[in-house]
């Protein structure tokens, strides 16, 4: 019996380490990569120049363009996302029947079993046609319509992880609200969300960081050709858009040219990573502990 | 299914060999081939030359001549080549249809707006010519990866594979179609077929290589002034490169035989421009020679 309890628990083990050994094996390929490339841009540059073009002929290494891509795309994912998904949240949680809301909530999760491929093909031909009618002159791939879309995708992450915040209000809190005559609404929004506040900003982060590494949407629908702007109107290039497209082309192994999706990898990876710590930090220091 | 499809693939059961091939090229030549052989796999003719000199593969298709540096890999492993003509290709050069000042465009002027120079410096319409509008250009051409982009680059800006980088690159033309046909600021470059697909929701530019000699002022590309190599220098024959080794196999030869009797109807199908018949019986001849040779 012991011994059996003792394989059980050896198999627990070996689950939870695949994850820890396949993170850290990423890493060390993602590095070991880099560093190739690094030895031949200096990280000074890579930082600062702003253009972006390794496979042409006049190079440049600069990944300003494909972060300022990633950036903008991720912009107007969470300008859509945010308000939408925390007036969702505050409806639901606040307002809405239980009845409606056992209908409501299944079915917007089921926006995010949509897969991201059909998500960018929807973006390139319903949404970018009818804010091109909105917005003349906007370009066919644009970083407005794949972040609006990506906004979509993320909304149920929003959504949920802020009405698990809103509903670990206590009780009391809302009670003493309306206790002082406080409207639904002004109890919604002056007391409950600030109190959620923490837990807000963690699904906001999180879903940040779903839209850095979003792949296909962008790829599709933003355009291929990295381009320093703020603009959500011109085609831009992201990250991840720049590592398909050369991993899908026939660059050669072990080339410089090669080694700038890996560079172009850590940088997403690091961004990520930063974002995520953020969150996790941001959820210890600010966590309004009510007992 | 086509009628004389199914041939070769009979023939191929029969033989019980396998010919290997290389499309190449965005799916391009490939619809023209790719029927009744083993498909090697989609990237660009760089590639395909190589695993042509490796001897991984018999047959491979080419939208350029093969380099003098390939050629040497080939020569490195005894391998002898045969290019066969077996059609023709434009490049067309492509605007939004609401575009309204491009009326057409001298071959000097492309090299200026392609160039390594133009990257980061030639930005806006008026770059060009002072009376068009002071707004950004978007451009939309062939990935490096592609033997269109080899040959635009060639053809154009003087030396293969100089371009600027800061435009959208893909491989796959439907991106670049796409592309144009959805942005009133975009100027394109693409294969003659493409157009021809999506004739509506793009403007042709006519080209003017300012060389009175092959048809004088700016020319449109049409199935004539490509065959006629007036519309220089934007159009180009598509070659098959046969190797030494497959060319002494009895399915190749049969391969090639169906091939040639084939491309006038396939080319035309797939949006290219064929040979005159009397060519095709000239390319079948010099190939029956390369075969001769072999022996």
């Amino acid at each position: 019996m012991k011994q059996r309890e003792r394989l059980i628990e050896a198999l627990l083990a070996l689950s939870a380490g695949i994850s820890v050994l396949t993170t850290g094996g990423i890493i060390v390929m993602l590095a070991v990569e880099a560093a190739h490339f690094f030895r031949q841009v200096p990280l000074g540059t890579f930082l600062t120049d702003t253009q972006w073009t390794p496979l042409f002929a006049d190079k440049h290494f600069g990944i300003l363009p494909l972060v300022s891509g990633t950036l903008l795309t991720t912009g107007v994912a969470i300008a859509v996302a945010l308000p939408l998904g925390l007036i969702i949240a505050i409806y639901l949680n606040e307002y809405a029947t239980v009845g409606f809301r056992n209908v409501i909530k299944p079915l917007l999760e089921v926006l995010a079993a949509v897969p991201t491929v059909v998500y960018g093909f929807f973006a390139l031909t319903v949404v970018t046609p009818f804010l091109q009618r909105l917005i003349p002159g906007m370009a066919g791939f644009n970083a407005l319509s794949a972040g609006s879309v990506m906004g979509i995708m993320i909304l149920p992450l929003v959504s949920s992880l802020s009405e698990d915040a809103l509903t670990a209000v206590p009780r009391s809190l809302r009670e003493a609200s309306y206790a002082l005559g406080a409207t639904r609404l002004q109890t919604a929004m002056r007391v409950v969300v600030p109190a959620a506040s923490s837990g807000i900003t963690v699904s906001v982060i999180l879903a940040i960081s779903r839209a850095v590494g979003e792949t296909m949407i962008v790829a599709i629908a933003a355009g291929q050709e990295p381009r320093l702007t703020a603009n959500p109107l011109v085609p831009v290039e992201t990250i991840t858009t720049y590592i398909v497209q050369v991993s899908s082309g026939d660059v050669a192994y072990g080339t410089l040219e090669y080694d700038t999706i890996f560079a172009a990898g850590i940088t997403l990876f690091v961004l990520t990573l930063v974002l995520n710590n953020v969150g996790y930090w941001f959820r210890q220091k600010f966590r309004e502990q009510y007992e | 299914m086509r009628r004389g499809i199914d041939q070769p693939k009979n023939q191929h059961r029969r033989l019980q060999h396998r010919i290997s091939y290389h499309g190449g090229g965005g799916g391009r030549i490939r619809a023209a081939t790719s029927k009744g052989a083993d498909y090697g796999g989609r990237v660009g003719y760089r590639g395909g030359f190589q695993k042509f000199c490796r001897r991984e593969i018999d047959l491979t298709n080419a939208s350029r001549p093969i380099t003098d540096r390939e050629g040497q890999d080939c020569h490195r492993q005894d391998i002898d080549y045969l290019p066969l003509t077996v059609a023709f290709d434009g490049l067309v050069v492509v605007v939004h249809p609401s575009n309204t000042w491009v009326k057409s465009l001298k071959v000097s002027e492309l090299k200026k707006i392609w160039e390594p120079a133009a990257q980061h410096r030639i930005m806006r319409w008026n770059q060009i010519r002072p009376e068009w509008p002071a707004a950004e250009i978007h451009l939309f051409g062939a990935g490096t990866a592609s033997g269109t982009y080899d040959y635009f680059t060639q053809a154009v800006v003087g030396q293969r594979h100089a371009s600027r980088g800061d435009y959208t690159a893909s491989e796959d033309d439907n991106v670049l179609v796409q592309g144009v046909s959805t942005d009133p600021l975009a100027l394109g470059f693409f294969g003659f077929a493409y157009y021809e697909a999506n004739q509506a929701a793009l403007r042709l530019v006519p080209i003017d290589d300012e060389q009175p000699h092959n048809g004088a002022g700016p020319i449109v590309p049409t199935v004539e002034t490509v065959k006629n190599n007036t519309y220089a220098p934007l159009s180009r024959p598509l070659l098959l490169y046969v190797s030494s080794v497959a060319a002494r196999r009895p399915e190749v030869q049969a391969f090639i035989r169906f091939y040639l009797t084939q491309a006038p109807d396939l080319a035309r199908e797939v949006g290219y421009i064929p040979l005159p018949a009397t060519e095709y019986r000239r390319q079948q001849a010099r190939f029956d020679e390369f075969v001769t040779q072999q022996r």
